[in-house]
């Protein structure tokens, strides 16, 4: 027993800080690995001068305007596509049952990789994609269309495949930020003045859950701008967006091209900064220029208008999923399929007998990395809002800033210098690195899933335990953790969801040699077969909704009174 | 203000198929009919149905008929029925100017808005306070405000949620003697609910829900 109170202090005394080390520390060491190699610096491979070389390089590479332009408007169009459709949505069905609906629609879709996304994005898109079959019926195509999608030049391709990944996480952050029910009746009152829901939404809603939306949209910008895995494979290539650019600089055979990828990866945080700079700004103008129209007594802006658009765009979103998951099964089981038809003239299992022998180790390793690095997360995470509530004083600012650092900060500026600090250490890349990498990513979205619900836990329970004689640490494991038990398993299922999905860590950290489903369906989609791809973008999904459903069926099973496991376990204590 | 008649017809409320309560009364222009009974007997499900804002585990039937309209199947915002709620639920985004601004009819614009805040504001004794942020007012401040907040958004009827009961004995005589004063004067129908003896109005009807369960047993 003291045992266990010595090691539960222990813990909540070293792990705020590790938690708070292993965010920031890998990744100003990787700014710092990739800023010294962008001004020339790179000893292992003879350069041990300061210079601009890099620079000068960078800025002759043909089309490097177009790459940062394609960068910027895919990442911030896509962002505020998703956050207008996002607060349109919440704004029509605010307090009334289609929250319900809000909710069932895209919890789901949270789970669904980006690499997955993007690769359904692509079969819908194609000219003998589903789309052009809908149309086809309508216009009597014969022949798929001649039209340059996916892979288009103006990165619409891309815009809609981060939509489709931006506008669940953003939907999932304001239904948890909203959960609060003084805003709700707020929201009744102000319709109780005449305000019709819409507007009622925009002036009482809005004003108070954008702050809390901040962080997760300043994320989704961060992202979209600088994301690899879908601007590689629905992206242009010529240019390609600037991540994607970098990228291809980094894996060159000519390892001096090391110094320009750096570069690059420096301008790609900058052009972040900017962006997010740009945004902060433009937040402040419209808060300035809107402010006055808060109480300016107008009960209505055509609000039945945008009632309807938001069942339109509401219609439309569901479409797609169900086109895009419909069309990712069909492909993968699908014979000969000719064009116009809208299912395939035969279908068979032979793509998944094909890939099933291959995915073994990618599916092992994928289980691996995902478990050890939720795992770790959801340690560190439980451990240091025990800390708080202990030292009873939250969290500065600073400190849940620095919770986002590694989402706000955009993975391929820094992944890159984490390569170089790895090389420098003499730390060999493999699974171990890969853990650690995937933990950067997936403690972020582990803490913002479980403090919500670890804060609000009433402290009169610890009290009445400590009451019964219950040390900190007894009450923390037999009454918190228990208490707990489902957010703390929707969390880990979230973490594994994250790592399920991740590209470039895995890629980068592990040099290569631990492949993972994501990995492998990335490869395979440019270029593989597409009916295998299908299938591997299927298994790719599988894993997180494996993860969620498992999460779920836990948490009814245990700590769940009078269910047949709990009343066994009281016969058995009696 | 409009002034006219509040009419409950045939009141059937359930909860969960339950048989919560059943009603039907008449609340006339300055009246306060006050509703008491014991928690779960159904009195905020009666506000909240009033003002078109039932949750969906309850289902009702019956009829709303105020100034002589038909507005049961109307949305919350097209029904005028003004709520005082247990807290005062000030916008914490806007000032205290700012949210009785919101609730004022748009048609009131520029100086003459100003000015009606302004007098409000100096009929309760916080003239100083337009640009204070409401979370930095006291609570009998803010009960005021929120007065002050569904006064001017003209309502044609006042329901009351226990308006009083986070107020201390002092301040709850206070607030009470404003409310009260309010609905006589603008001479709207309004109706209290509370388990609270001391908040019923002297010259006020009673329903008490706890007794009519029992004459239903």
């Amino acid at each position: 027993m003291k045992l266990g109170q010595s090691l539960y202090d222990w813990g909540i005394r070293v792990a705020p800080w590790l938690l708070f080390a292993l965010l920031v520390l890998p990744v100003l060491g990787g700014l710092i690995g990739v800023l010294l190699p962008a001004f020339g610096w790179l000893p292992t491979l003879g350069s041990q001068q300061v210079n601009l070389l890099a620079w000068q390089q960078l800025w002759q590479q043909p089309g490097l305007p177009q790459m940062v332009t394609l960068s910027v408007t895919s990442g911030v169009l896509s962002s505020l596509l998703a956050l207008l459709v996002c607060l349109l949505l919440l704004g029509c069905f605010y307090g009334s049952r289609g929250m319900m609906l809000l909710q069932r629609i895209f919890s789901p879709l949270l789970a669904i990789p980006h690499a997955t996304a993007a690769i359904a994005m692509a079969f819908l898109l194609t000219p003998s994609g589903f789309f052009s079959r809908v149309f086809a019926l309508l216009t009597g195509w014969q022949t798929p269309p001649d039209w340059l999608l996916p892979n288009d030049a103006v990165g619409v391709s891309i815009m809609l495949a981060l939509f489709l990944k931006e506008l669940p996480f953003l939907m999932i952050m304001s239904l948890a930020a909203l959960a609060n029910s003084t805003v709700l009746t707020q929201f009744q009152l102000a319709q109780s003045m005449g305000y019709q829901r819409l507007t009622a939404f925009c002036k009482v809603v809005l004003p108070q859950l954008y702050p809390k939306l901040r962080l997760p949209i300043y994320a989704v910008l961060a992202y979209g701008c600088a994301n690899v895995e879908i601007a590689q494979i629905v992206g242009p290539s010529g240019p390609p967006t600037l991540a994607v650019a970098i990228v291809q600089w980094f894996n060159d055979v000519d390892l001096h091209r090391r110094f320009m990828a750096s570069a690059g990866a420096v301008l790609q945080l900058a052009v972040v900064l900017s962006v997010l700079l740009a945004w902060w700004c433009a937040e402040r103008l419209l808060a300035w220029g809107l402010g006055r129209l808060l109480s300016n007594g107008r009960r209505s802006y055509a609000d039945a208008v945008w009632q309807r658009l938001s069942w339109l765009i509401l219609g439309l979103v569901g479409l797609t999923l169900v086109l895009a998951m419909g069309g990712l099964i069909l492909w993968s089981m699908a014979g000969y399929w000719s064009y116009p038809d809208l299912v395939p003239d035969t279908l068979q299992l032979s793509h998944w007998l094909t890939a099933l022998p291959f995915i073994r180790l990618p599916l092992l390793n994928a289980v691996v990395v995902a478990f050890a690095a939720s795992g770790l997360a959801l340690l560190l995470t439980l451990a240091t809002l025990e800390a708080e509530q202990v030292r009873q004083k939250p969290l500065s600012w600073l400190s849940q800033s620095i919770i986002y650092l590694p989402l706000l900060v955009p993975a391929i500026a820094f992944l890159f210098g984490v390569v170089w600090l790895q090389e420098q250490l003499g730390i060999a890349p493999g699974m171990g690195t890969v853990i650690a990498s995937h933990s950067l990513f997936v403690l972020p979205y582990v803490f913002l899933a479980l403090a919500g619900n670890y804060r609000l836990l009433d402290p009169r329970w610890a009290s009445v335990a400590a009451s019964l004689g219950l040390s900190p640490g007894a009450v923390f494991v037999r009454v918190k953790l228990p208490l707990l038990f489902k957010p703390i398993l929707l969390a880990l299922a979230l973490g594994l969801a994250v790592s399920f999905g991740q590209y470039l860590p895995t890629l980068l950290t592990g040099a290569g040699r631990v492949a993972t489903l994501t990995t492998e369906a990335v490869a395979l989609a440019n270029g593989g077969s597409r009916r295998l791809v299908a299938v591997y973008a299927l298994l790719q999904m599988l894993l997180p909704a494996l993860a969620f459903l498992l999460a779920y069926w836990c948490s009814k099973l245990f700590f769940q009174p009078g269910t047949k496991t709990q009343s066994n376990a009281s016969v058995a204590v009696k | 203000m409009n002034s006219g008649t509040l009419q409950i017809n045939a009141l059937q409320l359930s909860r969960q198929q339950q048989p919560l309560l059943s009603l039907s009364t008449e609340i006339h222009a300055g009246e306060v009919l006050t509703v008491m009974g014991p928690s779960g007997s159904g009195k905020s499900s009666l506000l909240n149905w009033l003002s078109g804002l039932l949750a969906p585990q309850f289902s009702a039937s019956g009829q709303i008929v105020l100034d002589g309209k038909d507005i049961t199947h109307l949305p919350p915002h097209q029904r005028h029925m003004g709520l005082l709620l247990q807290d005062p639920l000030l916008f914490p985004h806007l000032n205290v100017a700012e949210n009785i601004a919101f609730a004022m009819p748009k048609a009131i614009k520029g100086a003459q808005r100003q000015a009606q805040i302004l007098a409000a504001l100096d009929s309760v004794g916080l003239a100083d306070m337009a640009l204070r942020n409401p979370a930095s007012l006291s609570g009998g401040q803010q009960a005021r405000v929120a007065l002050l907040r569904v006064m001017l958004a003209q309502p044609k009827a006042l329901l009351l949620d226990e308006p009083f009961s986070k107020l201390d004995s002092r301040l709850r005589q206070e607030v009470r003697e404003l409310v009260f004063n309010f609905i006589q004067q603008a001479k709207i129908p309004a109706l209290l609910v509370t388990h609270d003896q001391a908040d019923v109005p002297a010259a006020g009807r009673l329903i008490n829900l706890a007794e009519m369960e029992a004459a239903t047993c």
